[in-house]
């Protein structure tokens, strides 16, 4: 603490720094540094001057979200201030789930992007739809009889069940968990978005578990599942085991074993609907003639 | 009506040193600009014969096409958009992805309302997508492009149909049909990435061509996968 210059050029750069790092601290407090009444003066000066580009900047970057009406374009833009490191990092967030890493807090850290969580469930659409018919042309290989067919109509189921799930999940989820932070059970919730966020970025996992469920082994495809429910529902439980913890301990174990459930029955329901295994493989002469016979005996 | 000037002339007095009667001549130029003869000529298409005004559409159309080709930086797919050439692209690939086979009504190909709407669909999320992330391009512009580079898909759905005609299907011609679909759907990402990747922020860039290269992806799928009826 040289001078007065160089005094009020580290509190810049210490309240430049703080300011960065969180945007919305308020920077009333200069008494952080001692130092004589003018110097404190000119600090005065340069963190007012902070504080009304802090405010400007807040008013543009969205401190809050809700800055501008719903029915602005700038409204929707907020909800996708995503670089391209960004949406990686979460990618690989939700793909690696460690026991310390809530999801939300370690990568979301209050930006919540709806890019992640839409272009996860298209993708997804289509390789499930894809995959799914690349594994019953694989399936039926030795059959003559098989006629290929490129069976567009899944594309449209696969469509109206993954968004149904990656949107009417997330908000019952969330609409649960207010409620009980509501009435006082809980500590602190996550936002609606937060919510379709972490669901939406668990489901990139089964991008590739689909692709590999065209090969048609049975054990290969119930592995893939095992593994992919348990980094995919590992993300979730450890997304919300926090929140819930402090409720009621049936109320605590009953939303975690709901989400796991409902998330194991969209895996499973997918593999079932969408992909067939080589199940005719082993016997595929006798059912033909079977199917004859019985088509003779009731014909 | 005498006394009602002389009542009135005290109060208008000054007046009629700034109005503009007669007497003073009017300075300026009134005449008609050069250019709005421009806007006479384009009235005046309504008087040329149907045969030129459709010939220079098709012209400006078959243009674009060139462009696409040989995909360089030029801002003729940006400036002057149209929407004729994407609609043409996607109705001659909807009717060629018809007639596929069936065996049960639910089990064939893509439906025309359903290559239609995933073309017009996709294109509209993929523009909405790349404004929401930044992007300064145009609403219109987007579209254009995007329809415009389905032009080697539509290309190599020609080919493949011939391929099947003179081949019946076998591993042979499914090879084929797969290289000459990978190779089309590579250049329609690539060609429309050159005129869509300037109007991107830097950071965001593989954001915005992602959704793109899903896009052509599918449609390339759903040509590769084209059975005709037996």
């Amino acid at each position: 603490m040289a001078s007065p210059d160089d005094l009020k050029f580290t509190e810049f750069d210490e309240a430049a720094d703080l300011l960065s790092a969180d945007p919305g601290a308020s920077t009333l407090s200069v008494s952080a540094a001692g130092g004589t009444t003018a110097a404190a003066q000119d600090i005065k000066v340069d963190l007012s001057e902070d504080e009304e580009n802090q405010e400007e900047n807040a008013g543009l970057l969205g401190g809050e979200k809700q800055t501008s009406g719903f029915w602005t374009f700038e409204y929707y833009q907020s909800f996708f201030d995503v670089d391209t490191m960004q949406v990686l990092d979460r990618i690989k967030g939700s793909m690696m789930p460690l026991p310390g890493r809530n999801f939300i807090r370690h990568h979301i850290r209050n930006n919540p992007d709806l890019y992640g969580p839409f272009w996860i469930c298209v993708t997804l659409v289509f390789s499930v739809a894809i995959s799914g018919n690349l594994s019953s042309f694989l399936s039926q290989q030795g059959d003559p009889r098989y006629h290929y067919r490129p069976q567009f109509h899944k594309v449209t189921i696969a469509a109206v069940v993954v968004f149904l799930y990656a949107w009417l999940v997330p908000l019952g989820v969330w609409g649960f968990l207010t409620w009980r932070k509501g009435s006082e059970h809980q500590t602190s919730g996550y936002s609606f978005l937060e919510t379709v966020c972490v669901y939406g970025y668990s489901l990139f996992v089964f991008i590739p578990t689909s692709v590999l469920w065209s090969i048609p082994f049975q054990w290969v495809q119930w592995t893939l599942i095992l593994i992919a429910m348990v980094i995919s529902g590992s993300v979730l439980v450890l997304t919300f085991w926090p929140v819930v913890r402090d409720d009621t301990k049936m109320t605590a174990f009953a939303i975690v074993a709901s989400i796991v459930v409902l998330h194991t029955l969209l895996a499973i329901g997918c593999k079932l609907y969408f992909f067939e295994t080589a199940a005719l493989d082993v016997k595929p002469t006798p059912t033909p003639t079977l199917n004859a016979s019985v088509a003779k005996v009731t014909g | 009506m005498a006394e009602v000037d002389e009542a009135n002339k005290p109060l208008f007095a000054g007046l009629s040193d700034v109005s503009i009667s007669e007497d003073i001549p009017v300075e300026g130029d009134i005449a008609v600009p050069v250019t709005s003869r421009g806007a006479d000529d384009e009235f005046s298409t309504l008087d040329e014969p149907v045969k030129d005004t459709i010939l220079r559409d098709l012209k400006a159309v078959g243009n674009k096409f060139v462009h696409v080709m040989y995909p360089k930086k030029s801002s003729a797919l940006l400036r002057d958009w149209d929407l004729w050439g994407p609609l043409l692209l996607c109705v001659t690939l909807a009717l060629l992805l018809q007639g596929g086979s069936a065996d049960s009504k639910e089990d064939g190909g893509p439906q025309f309302a359903e290559v239609f709407v995933i073309i017009w669909f996709g294109s509209v999320i993929i523009t909405l997508n790349s404004k929401l992330l930044g992007g300064t391009i145009s609403f219109f512009q987007s579209l254009c492009v995007l329809g415009y580079c389905i032009l080697p898909l539509t290309v190599a759905m020609l080919v493949c149909r011939l391929v099947l005609l003179l081949v019946s299907s076998g591993t042979a011609s499914f090879v084929v049909r797969l290289i000459i679909v990978t190779a089309s759907f590579g250049w329609a990402t690539f060609a429309s990435t050159a005129f869509l990747a300037d109007s991107q922020p830097v950071n965001r860039k593989a954001l915005v061509v992602y959704p793109v290269f899903l896009f052509y992806f599918v449609i390339g799928w759903m040509i590769l996968t084209f059975s005709p009826s037996p």
